[in-house]
């Protein structure tokens, strides 16, 4: 959620603050007497509270603001030069990590990883909760059971998800059994355990559990897509196809194209369905794992390696980057 | 889009010569459509929550019911609860689920008060120093949680908070995306109301009680559904902080369990239940903040 939102409120900084009253100017709303005496004897705003009062507001925010994340930033730069382990300290190793990191085949494997998840969700997570949105837009009888109904995967945790999906993707579970059943095939599909079917089990989990998601966006933005410009288009005979193409689409564009970065960003950070579904082994030989699970490998344990572990961490802040970034144009652009 | 103006709006009386098959369009919803809209939204209803029911199912059924699908069947034979109770038993599971709730509870109450009252600041208070605040904030909304949970693990071991409790939630009970919305939730109300209430003398900590904070009701419901839904379903975090199995909560025990019990798919499944049930029930209970909020933009692109 957050990156959907952090943005939002960026634009709101842009510009919505009212200026007080200017001292002197009576405002054109009715005042009585007392305002306007204290326009006159100064700036409203000078005098609205006490220099410390904001400060003593903000003061959680700010503590947890260094201590949860500005410090952490800074130490994850600085113990990527180093090699602590988890239970002992360590040294500084200059550019080490990040040499490893080029030679580094499990590295290579999760970011292949990474680009097939992000292709393969995209265009399921672009369109289909498009069409839901369209599907649940109508205010029908019912229709916020539905909706809330198609939001419930997404409030459930990605463990529980995954645990269901694996007992239905299990050798000896629901799909198998029917599609054994049916004679679709003659031996159990392996989908927990062949190295690309884990991966595309993962995705369709992924897809599945972010409809309700992005549905949810689309209805929020299909809300500003002129109602006028669609009658307009129907009194000229537009087919509902045609005004879905001319009127809906062009209206969801910035929506679309924020929602292909929010999708592109999930996918690069995954981690809980793939280690829940191969029981945290990454699969055989560690394939079907993702950058993030690499972090948490390495965050852990005897064999573990801080640095290590801070360097994939600075990789994986650079390949989200460029993608959060453009969101935060987007909504520059948008406002 | 698929929107059909009522028979009565005003676009009729202008249209021209309209084909026939738009013309119909301008009728109330006909029962076709109707039929076709209710039919696709149950196919989808069945996708988004048949796994959910098919696991209440196993984990319904007793054991001398056959779990592994030759003839898959939906209504358990002989519904128990003995999955339940062996859930209980030999696994803490409601102990997990009390950790889960420990964690969640001081969540939802540093964000309810430390997002709320930086958020009002920020808002409805000038002062030096707002704008680099501001842009701090913002900064650390580039930054993914994963990438610093090494740095924040060792953070939190400093504080001799590694597994415990208190270790899981801190870091995330003030969320600077709360911040940032309890913000815009403040800066939405019209600042007449804080300028009449200057001239009657309340000073900022009235204005915060008596006019924010009523006008941020909506905002306030929205952040804290957010902060129960993320502590109760985070994974990652728990996971690396957590060490002992009495510490754990639902997640890291659930993943856990399903260890323990890989041959038994009913316990697993009830375990999962005890996990997925009390989100959804919180969750339908407050679902017209949440999706009245999406109306108000909180969530937005």
């Amino acid at each position: 959620m957050a990156e959907t939102t952090d943005a939002r409120t960026e634009r709101a900084t842009n510009g919505t603050r009212r200026v007080p009253p200017a001292e002197g100017t009576t405002p054109v709303a009715p005042t009585g007497q007392s305002r306007a005496a204290a326009a006159q004897s100064g700036t409203v705003a000078a005098r609205t509270h006490a220099w410390f009062t904001p400060w003593l507001l903000c003061l959680p925010a700010i503590v947890f603001l260094a201590a949860f994340n500005l410090w952490p930033s800074a130490n994850t730069v600085f113990l990527a030069f180093t090699n602590v382990r988890p239970l002992s300290g360590g040294e500084l190793v200059g550019l080490a990590n990040f040499e490893r990191m080029l030679t580094d085949d499990q590295l290579a494997t999760a970011l292949v990883n990474s680009i097939v998840y992000m292709l393969v969700c995209l265009p399921f997570l672009l369109l289909v909760p498009l069409a839901l949105a369209l599907l649940v837009e109508k205010k029908l009888p019912g229709i916020a059971f539905f909706r809330t109904a198609f939001y419930t995967p997404v409030v459930a945790s990605a463990v529980v998800v995954a645990l269901i999906w694996g007992w239905m993707l299990d050798d000896r579970g629901v799909i198998n059994g029917m599609a054994l059943r049916l004679g679709v095939v003659s031996e159990a599909i392996p989908f927990l355990t062949d190295r690309w079917l884990v991966l595309f089990s993962a995705i369709s989990l992924t897809v599945w559990k972010g409809l309700g998601y992005y549905m949810i966006i689309y209805l929020s933005a299909l809300g500003g897509v002129g109602r006028e410009l669609h009658e307009a288009a129907a009194v000229d005979g537009a087919s509902a196809w045609r005004r879905f193409w001319s009127v809906t689409v062009p209206g969801v564009r910035n929506t679309m194209l924020l929602v292909a970065v929010l999708i592109t960003v999930s996918a690069l950070r995954v981690f809980s369905e793939l280690f829940v579904l191969t029981n945290g082994t990454g699969g055989i030989g560690g394939r079907d794992v993702s950058v993030v699970f690499l972090i948490q490998m390495y965050a852990r344990g005897f064999s573990g390696n801080l640095g290590y572990a801070s360097a994939l961490s600075i990789l994986l802040f650079l390949i989200t980057l460029g993608p959060l970034l453009l969101i935060a144009r987007i909504n520059r652009k948008g406002a | 889009m698929v929107t059909y103006p009522t028979a009565t709006t005003p676009a009729v009386a202008r249209a021209p010569v309209t084909p026939t098959s738009g013309a119909r369009g301008f009728s109330t919803m006909s029962r076709r459509e109707t039929v076709v809209r209710y039919a696709l939204l149950v196919v989808v209803l069945l996708i988004t929550i048949g796994p959910f029911l098919w696991q209440l199912s196993t984990s319904l059924k007793g054991s001398g019911e056959d779990v592994y699908t030759a003839t898959p069947t939906f209504v358990p034979q002989d519904p128990t609860f003995d999955n339940y109770l062996a859930a209980f038993e030999t696994v803490p599971v409601l102990g997990f689920a009390r950790n889960s709730l420990v964690v969640a509870g001081i969540t939802i109450a540093g964000n309810a008060i430390g997002a709320t009252m930086a958020g009002y600041a920020l808002a409805r208070l000038r002062f030096r120093g707002a704008r680099l605040i501001m842009g701090a904030i913002l900064a650390t909304m580039l930054l993914p949680g994963e990438a610093t949970i090494v740095a924040q693990y060792l953070t939190i071991r400093e504080l001799g908070l590694a597994d415990t409790l208190l270790g899981v939630a801190l870091p995330g009970a003030i969320g600077m995306i709360n911040v940032l919305l309890m913000r815009t939730a403040f800066l939405n109300i019209p600042p007449e109301l804080d300028e009449a209430a200057i001239v009657d003398g309340a000073n900022a900590w009235q204005r915060f009680w008596r006019i924010g904070l009523p006008n941020a009701k909506g905002m306030l419901a929205v952040i804290t559904i957010f902060a129960f839904i993320g502590a109760w379903d985070d994974f990652l975090w728990p996971l690396i902080v957590l060490t002992t199995p009495e510490n754990f909560t639902l997640t890291v025990g659930l993943q856990y369990l399903s260890g323990v019990f890989a041959n038994n798919p009913r316990v697993v499944a009830a375990g999962t239940m005890i996990a997925f049930i009390p989100i959804v029930v919180f969750f339908a209970a407050l679902q017209r903040y949440f999706f009245r909020g999406v109306d108000e933009g909180a969530i937005k692109g």
